[in-house]
């Protein structure tokens, strides 16, 4: 089982109090292999970035056991978690979260210095992920002066800096045009062919979702249809 | 997260938002500036009375005058004794001393008996009339009557010798009046004292100028060794002896070993005995409690303008912590702890603090060194030896240390604030 790089079992999460209780996620079970390629789909208010913050340690669910690489993290402290955090886990946001006014290589080696790595390792590993990336001629840009596109990219090389296990990608194409959001969308699912990273992409938009290997759809905060569990069951 | 790249990222942050950390680091330049500017006040006249006090006299000298009975019971019988007639006439100028019995020299020995006296020495004064160099001009001149026991504070030449010949410490004024070209020149020549004896007969004495000293405000007159008093004094009385001879005050000298405990003790067996005695450090204590309590006032002044700087940092770092939410969101998202999130920003109110610190203490030496030279050379001429503005290297760093910890523990609101935010509303936040 130690294949299972998460495991989460009948988790919920339920925010506010009183009349103004609101279950966002219901008993959901999901379990991801290494190397997957995983797409959650659903509306707005369906519980799918609720359910990608849970299974990336961002929140802590109030129902049910979750496993990351066969390790409970109930039983693991802020401080664990926050290392299991930065050690196997990248994230592609929607809106980039660059810092602005700091160099494009200082923003892809962020997780590297959280981590405590040596500065000129740091640079070493920043510089490579940004060469992977095409970018290496930005490396001393500033990070707020590239196009939507190269941000993005700026944005997955500093997922990928910490060789995560790994990369959440929540509406990656989100604020881009097509043809920019197809090169990301491609860049990504590269990563994943090429490196076996496991991607879990958060995401609305359809196309997307149906290049990824596995879709789990939300409604309500159930899980509606997985269609790696269709495929056991057919 | 290394420290270093804390530090190094917090100094960065600081940079971030030139406008609002420049007019921070303005608040609190003025208080760093004002601070520096107060305590070196305070530090320049303490060192000048310091000097002064040394001028009057040395640390192991009680000065111990004949206090009056306390008549409780009525007035005292006499006793030949231990009694002497009050003559209710003032002392020489020496701070404290006032009207008293004259000390005899039964008393004299009585006081050389308490454990720990070294010695003890009427204090006699001699009424000079002239000095003169060379056949120069004759200046009037006063004999401090203390001299013999007393540092002066030199400009040139050496203390007085109170074994060797006749000798003199002449004040700086009489220098160039007295004919001689500099202090330099003054010392090691000889001048002629003028003075009257009782039948009124003028007689000169010779003395050697042993030394120079500085204008002094509570020690005025030249200073003369023994040897030159006992000479003047024997010439003042022409060769009348007196069997009783009665002084004012008596010099005591006490062993410097003696711990101050030990010194209070002593002090106070000697009270007991019916004398006065006060050390120099006693005499000037309310002459430093007033400077102090005036340095005090200043300083709280400065602090005060520290305290409103302190809630200007308060504000400028919540306006960061607000602005920078999704980045310490994603920080967070990233691994970063609450603690190097507390660190970070909390360091960056103390790169703040460095900042207004160094700047304002800087600035206030350099303006404050030229003040001082100014002033020393302007309105304060008459006090000679008085830098007004001293900086201590010690007090400097002390005045930065402070400022850093009072940025500090402005900046640890903010910081706890950035430190308690949870990653998912960080990054939710537009």
């Amino acid at each position: 089982m130690t294949d299972l790089v998460i495991d989460a079992q009948g988790i919920g999460k339920t925010y506010g109090k009183g009349s103004a209780r609101f279950t966002a996620l219901a008993d959901v079970t999901v379990q991801i292999r290494r190397g997957e390629c995983v797409a959650i789909v659903g509306k707005s208010g369906s519980g799918k970035s609720t359910l990608m913050h849970l299974l990336a340690l961002l929140d802590q669910p109030d129902t049910g056991t979750l496993a990351i690489e066969g390790v409970d993290t109930r039983a693991l402290n802020a401080r664990r978690t926050s290392e299991l955090r930065n050690r196997t886990f990248g994230f592609v946001f929607q809106q980039f979260f660059l810092t602005p006014g700091t160099s494009v290589l200082d923003n892809v080696t962020l997780p590297l210095e959280i981590a405590g790595v040596a500065p000129r390792v740091r640079r070493e590993r920043g510089r490579a992920a940004l060469a992977q990336l095409e970018l290496d001629d930005k490396a001393g840009s500033n990070a707020t002066d590239l196009s939507g596109g190269q941000k993005q990219r700026v944005v997955i090389a500093r997922a990928l800096v910490s060789e995560p296990s790994v990369i959440f990608a929540d509406e990656p194409t989100g604020n881009l045009d097509t043809a920019t959001g197809a090169v990301v969308e491609e860049t990504l699912l590269r990563l994943n062919r090429e490196q076996g990273i496991t991607l879990i992409v958060v995401t609305h938009d359809e196309d997307l979702a149906a290049r990824c290997d596995r879709q789990i759809v939300l409604r309500d905060g159930r899980i509606v249809s997985d269609s790696a569990r269709e495929e056991v069951a057919a | 997260m290394r420290a270093a790249d804390v530090v190094t990222k917090a100094v960065r942050n600081t940079y971030r938002s030139k406008l609002r950390t420049t007019l921070t680091v303005l608040a609190l330049f003025v208080g760093a500036f004002t601070l520096t500017l107060t305590t070196a006040v305070g530090a320049g006249v303490t060192d000048y009375v310091t000097k002064q006090v040394a001028s009057l006299g040395a640390d192991d000298v009680f000065i111990v005058t004949r206090t009056a009975e306390t008549t409780t019971d009525g007035p005292a019988e006499y006793d030949p004794e231990t009694s002497s007639a009050s003559t209710g006439t003032t002392g020489p100028g020496l701070p404290g001393t006032g009207a008293s019995d004259p000390i005899t020299e039964a008393d004299l020995d009585e006081i050389a008996s308490f454990d720990g006296i070294l010695s003890v020495d009427p204090v006699q004064t001699a009424a000079v009339d002239f000095v003169q160099y060379d056949d120069g001009t004759k200046l009037e001149l006063t004999i401090s009557p203390t001299s013999s026991v007393t540092n002066a504070d030199l400009v040139a030449g050496e203390q007085l010798d109170e074994g060797g010949d006749p000798q003199l410490v002449l004040p700086a004024d009489y220098v160039d009046p007295l004919g001689f070209g500099s202090a330099e020149d003054a010392v090691g020549s000889t001048v002629s004292i003028g003075i009257t004896d009782v039948l009124g007969e003028q007689h000169t004495v010779e003395a050697t100028i042993a030394g120079v000293s500085q204008e002094s405000l509570l020690n005025s007159g030249a200073g003369a060794n023994t040897a030159l008093v006992d000479e003047l004094v024997e010439v003042q009385s022409a060769g009348i002896d007196s069997d009783d001879p009665r002084y004012a005050i008596a010099v005591a000298r006490f062993d410097t070993s003696l711990s101050s405990d030990e010194v209070a003790a002593l002090k106070a067996e000697i009270i007991d005995a019916g004398f006065g005695a006060q050390t120099i450090q006693d005499q000037l204590g309310v002459i430093k409690t007033v400077i102090d309590g005036i340095i005090g006032v200043l300083n709280a002044f400065a602090v005060i303008a520290l305290i409103a700087a302190a809630f200007g940092i308060v504000n400028t770092l919540l306006m960061s912590v607000q602005e920078r939410t999704r980045e310490i969101g994603l920080m967070k998202a990233m691994g970063m702890r609450g603690r190097t999130v507390f660190a970070l920003f909390s360091l960056e109110a103390v790169a703040i603090g460095f900042l207004g610190s160094a700047l304002g203490v800087g600035v206030a030496a350099l303006l404050g060194t030229a003040l001082s030279g100014a002033l020393s050379a302007g309105p304060l001429a008459a006090l000679p030896g008085l830098t007004i503005l001293l900086f201590e290297p010690a007090s400097i760093l002390g005045i930065m240390l402070l400022i850093m910890a009072i940025a500090f523990l402005a900046g640890t609101l903010p910081a706890r604030r950035a430190a308690a935010k949870n990653p998912i509303d960080s990054l939710r936040y537009e």
